[in-house]
């Protein structure tokens, strides 16, 4: 079922209306009962995968604290008797036992995750390679596995409860049904963002009474969502096709353009989608993470990182980055490079490798493509270099002093992460890596800004009209965007009044209603980010 | 809160709501299509017959081989009959049973004429000619069922409700006339009846490419077979036919099957593409687009010949005291003879007809 669809809005509707009239103790199970519909929708094959990895992860959560439970109760029974060493192993086995469980978990379901996404392109590879070697064309037959819907985004969310589980950050949710409910709530399935267990399930798992602000607050954010989705990016996701599905016909500036116009479009599909999500939520009394902090104003890569698709970079940061650089491995390493290369290596070594690491597995999380590989390194080799070149802006800053802190400086830096992180999105793209980068060598070999004024652009698949609805939409965005570092803007307009808000929510309602690219004659776009 | 404060947040709320819905509204009246203006007169058609609340001798249902093929007026003047035709482009079989329906819960005619050549589609075909023949109906269970039976996969019910939810793009293609036509739909028809007096000869006709199967669907014959019992239900006498049109191709299989049906279940069959010379059809100058539908000489023929037909096996009322039908048709008359000087005009004038949608001939 589609956050846009006729039936998505009917759906929240009535389960709305339900949450709130129904005894409060059954509001969670009514929620689970409105997620596992809304999922049904997928397919029963997608919702067998999503029962495999609830019913796998709670179970080898409940272990993971049944050992440390064991440990505890060991412990406060004999911890006068016993010496600080039996304690001590005490506590490795207990640890051991609750790694065997943790990590069966985790095999169990990134397993799962790697085949249904990944098998295709493995033996893909693989068999470009035979074929390279003078084999058949497709010596091992591709299983074509159906990918379920929200699979990446339930399974890291679920892997992060079973890490911090594991982690002993809290203890494991007996209850299977309620952390049936933390694993599918509806509005995140689709495209995130992936919720913390501790951050999500006091209030998920909480009676809520009906607050009339709260809920025209989260009505308000959804229809700020719809907007940014059928009003702005629906519109040009038909330029996006355009200028990269003919790679030969449209270089040069065209390329920029497609930079330009998929930042735009991704960012209103993927924050719009979000916007519905935490929307839905709110109105239900459910406070859902934030996924985005205005991306588009930050000065560096790295800054732009973490306000972009927030909740997934922290999950590597906290997963992987993080373990990865402390690890008994890496500490091993490290000292080698030291012994070898100097402190400067060992110091760089872990971070570098860290690093790489981490936007390796990143890009693997967006699809199984060497699209995805090669911009998920080259985020993590920009990450490394502005590092690196820390110390130049240093010098350079000490030689113009009074320029740091000038708009027109902070402008530049935000046109220059903008278009940096333009150029590698457009991965996103275009079908395959050399075609990618032979497209962005033409901005250089082929400059061609005539067709930004002879009318090319208005041949790109869409209309004139479609231009200045798309260009108006994106202009208000960019406006709340400048509004919001004041504050959050529906906070703000609540203190007007009363009038003026159903003036401005009513404008924005008709908006959608009618330049909405919906219905016949317009292709029904899922949501980008749905097919991660 | 204070109980004042309560109220005049609950004002405001209503009052908000009743704004925004009448914004809506009035959008939805601009953005619709105003189909008489749009020079797609086949969109007015359905609607017309509300338009009219007198009673119907006969009522034509089908696509555009009965309202491009038989006039109400020269049945009228020839006959004496009162008809309707409820017609519109590529009109479903489930539509023209729904559209019957609704019919007999206004009117009992004496009879119906059905063209059968809608027997040939077995699913939802075009969301274009949907909305054609589905916009112009009035809410009931008739439409309900219209509407349900008709929808392509990439349509939705909703937008059959509110059909800004359909037509909400057209504002960047909106006109003067979508204004001006808010509130106001054009009546271009006579009885349901598009007149075109223009000439364009048939040609030479293929002959049908042969088919895989030639069953018509069991949908299909569902239809038919509610449409009939509809019919002996309120007392009306079915009559089938199959206009003259020379394509789509009418195999001889499928006119089989009707033959047999109508056998089965006694009612009459009239296939006229065996009459074309006893109507006296000459499809050099009785058709407007090479032998598709007929022309206003081609119709006028027909309708004479079926009107014939009608007062020998039909039991119809005779009108000839009913001096109120009597000043209505002739009204009605004077302005189809006035549209048919008027096409006249300007085929003379202007070599075809620009003010009735007719492209220049090139």
């Amino acid at each position: 079922m589609s956050f846009t669809s006729f039936g998505f809005l009917l759906f929240f509707g009535i389960l709305l209306l339900l949450y709130y009239t129904i005894p409060k103790s059954w509001q969670w199970k009514l929620l689970l009962a409105g997620s596992l519909f809304f999922y049904a929708f997928a397919g029963w094959t997608a919702m067998s995968y999503m029962a495999a990895a609830i019913l796998s992860t709670w179970l080898c959560g409940r272990e993971i604290g049944k050992c440390y439970a064991a440990h505890e109760r060991w412990l406060a029974e004999n911890k006068a008797a016993s010496d600080r060493e039996t304690r001590k192993a005490r506590k490795a086995k207990a640890k051991s036992a609750a790694r065997l469980w943790m990590l069966g978990g985790i095999a169990f379901n990134f397993g799962a995750l790697a085949v249904v996404k990944y098998a295709d392109f493995l033996l893909g590879n693989v068999n470009g390679l035979i074929g390279l070697l003078g084999g058949g064309e497709e010596t091992i037959p591709l299983p074509h596995f159906l990918l379920p819907m929200g699979i990446s985004f339930y399974i890291f969310q679920a892997m992060g409860y079973l890490l911090d589980v594991y982690r002993n950050k809290y203890p494991p949710q007996r209850n299977l049904g309620k952390f049936a409910l933390f694993v599918s709530f509806f509005p995140q399935l689709i495209q995130g963002p992936i919720s913390r267990y501790d951050a999500l399930a006091p209030s998920l798992l909480a009676e809520h009474r009906w607050d009339a602000s709260r809920v025209a607050f989260g009505l308000q954010r959804m229809l700020w969502g719809f907007f940014k989705k059928l009003v702005v990016a629906d519109r040009l996701m038909a330029v996006v096709r355009t200028l990269s599905g003919s790679p030969d016909e449209y270089q040069g500036v065209y390329v920029l353009a497609l930079m330009g116009v998929y930042a735009v479009t991704l960012y209103a599909d993927f924050t719009g989608g979000i916007d519905v999500t935490i929307g839905a939520a709110e109105c239900l009394g459910i406070e859902v993470a934030e996924n985005f902090q205005r991306p588009f104003f930050s000065k560096s890569t790295a800054e732009y990182w973490r306000r972009w698709h927030i909740t997934m970079g922290s999950w590597f940061r906290d997963y992987i980055f993080y373990p990865v650089s402390i690890s008994k491995t890496m500490l091993g390493w490290t000292q080698k490079v030291k012994a070898k290369w100097g402190p400067g290596a060992g110091k760089r070594f872990p971070v570098y490798l860290a690093t790489m690491l981490t936007w390796f597995v990143t890009g693997v999380w967006h699809g199984a493509s060497w699209n995805f590989i090669v911009w998920g390194l080259l985020n993590g080799v920009i990450i490394l270099i502005s590092q690196e070149l820390e110390p130049l802006y240093a010098r350079f800053h000490q030689r113009f002093p009074r320029l740091g802190g000038t708009f027109f400086w902070r402008l530049f830096q935000v046109g220059r992460t903008f278009w940096l992180m333009g150029a590698v999105r457009v991965l996103d793209c275009y079908r395959d890596v050399p075609v990618t980068f032979r497209a962005v060598g033409t901005i250089f070999t082929g400059f061609n800004p005539s067709i930004l004024f002879d009318g090319s652009l208005l041949a790109l698949g869409v209309s004139g009209a479609d231009w200045l609805a798309a260009g108006a939409g994106a202009l208000l965005m960019l406006a709340v965007s400048l509004a919001q570092r004041q504050g959050g803007v529906r906070k703000r307009l609540a203190e007007r009044p009363l009038a003026l808000r159903w003036a401005v929510f009513g404008a924005l309602l008709l908006a959608v209603v009618v330049f909405g690219a919906y219905g016949v004659g317009f292709d029904a776009n899922q949501f980008i980010y749905n097919q991660f | 809160m204070k109980t004042k404060q309560k109220h005049a947040v609950l004002l405001t709320g209503v009052i908000a709501v009743l704004i925004l819905t009448l914004c809506l509204f009035l959008l939805q009246e601009l953005l619709r299509p105003k189909y008489g203006q749009l020079n797609i007169p086949e969109g007015t058609l359905i609607a017309d017959y509300y338009d009219d609340p007198t009673h119907h001798d006969v009522i034509f249902i089908g696509d555009c081989e009965v309202y491009e093929n038989f006039s109400p007026v020269t049945l009228w003047e020839e006959q004496g009959i009162t008809s309707f035709i409820r017609g519109s482009a590529q009109q479903l079989i489930w539509q023209s049973c729904y559209l019957l329906e609704e019919t007999l819960g206004y009117e009992t005619p004496e009879v119906v004429v059905f063209n059968v050549l809608s027997m040939k589609y077995g699913e939802p075909q075009s969301e274009a000619y949907n909305r054609l023949n589905l916009d112009g109906m009035r809410w009931s269970a008739a439409k309900l069922g219209a509407v349900r039976a008709s929808m392509t996969e990439e349509e939705d019910f909703l937008s059959y409700v509110f059909p800004l939810l359909r037509y909400h793009s057209r504002w960047s293609e909106l006109g003067w006339e979508d204004v001006t036509g808010m509130f106001r739909r054009e009546s271009v028809s006579h009885g349901g009846f598009l007149m075109r007096a223009d000439v364009k000869a048939a040609g030479a006709i293929p002959e049908g490419r042969p088919l895989a199967d030639y069953q018509f669907d069991e949908t299909c014959y569902r239809y038919l077979d509610r449409m009939t019992a509809l019919c002996a239900e309120h007392g009306v006498q079915l009559v089938l036919i199959k206009a003259p049109s020379l394509y789509p191709y009418w195999y001889s299989q499928w006119d089989e099957q009707m033959e047999t049906y109508a056998r089965e279940h006694n009612i009459p069959y009239l296939n006229f593409l065996d009459k074309i010379d006893e109507v006296g059809l000459d499809f050099s100058q009785d058709t407007y687009d090479g032998g598709l539908h007929l022309n206003l000489s081609g119709a006028e023929k027909l309708t004479r010949w079926f009107g014939r037909w009608l007062m020998e096996n039909c039991d119809l009322p005779d009108h000839g005291d009913d001096t109120d039908i009597q000043a209505l048709w002739t009204r009605r008359a004077e302005r189809y003879h006035a549209m048919a000087a008027d096409q006249a005009r300007e085929l003379a004038e202007l070599g075809y007809l620009k003010s009735y949608g007719a492209k220049k001939p090139e």
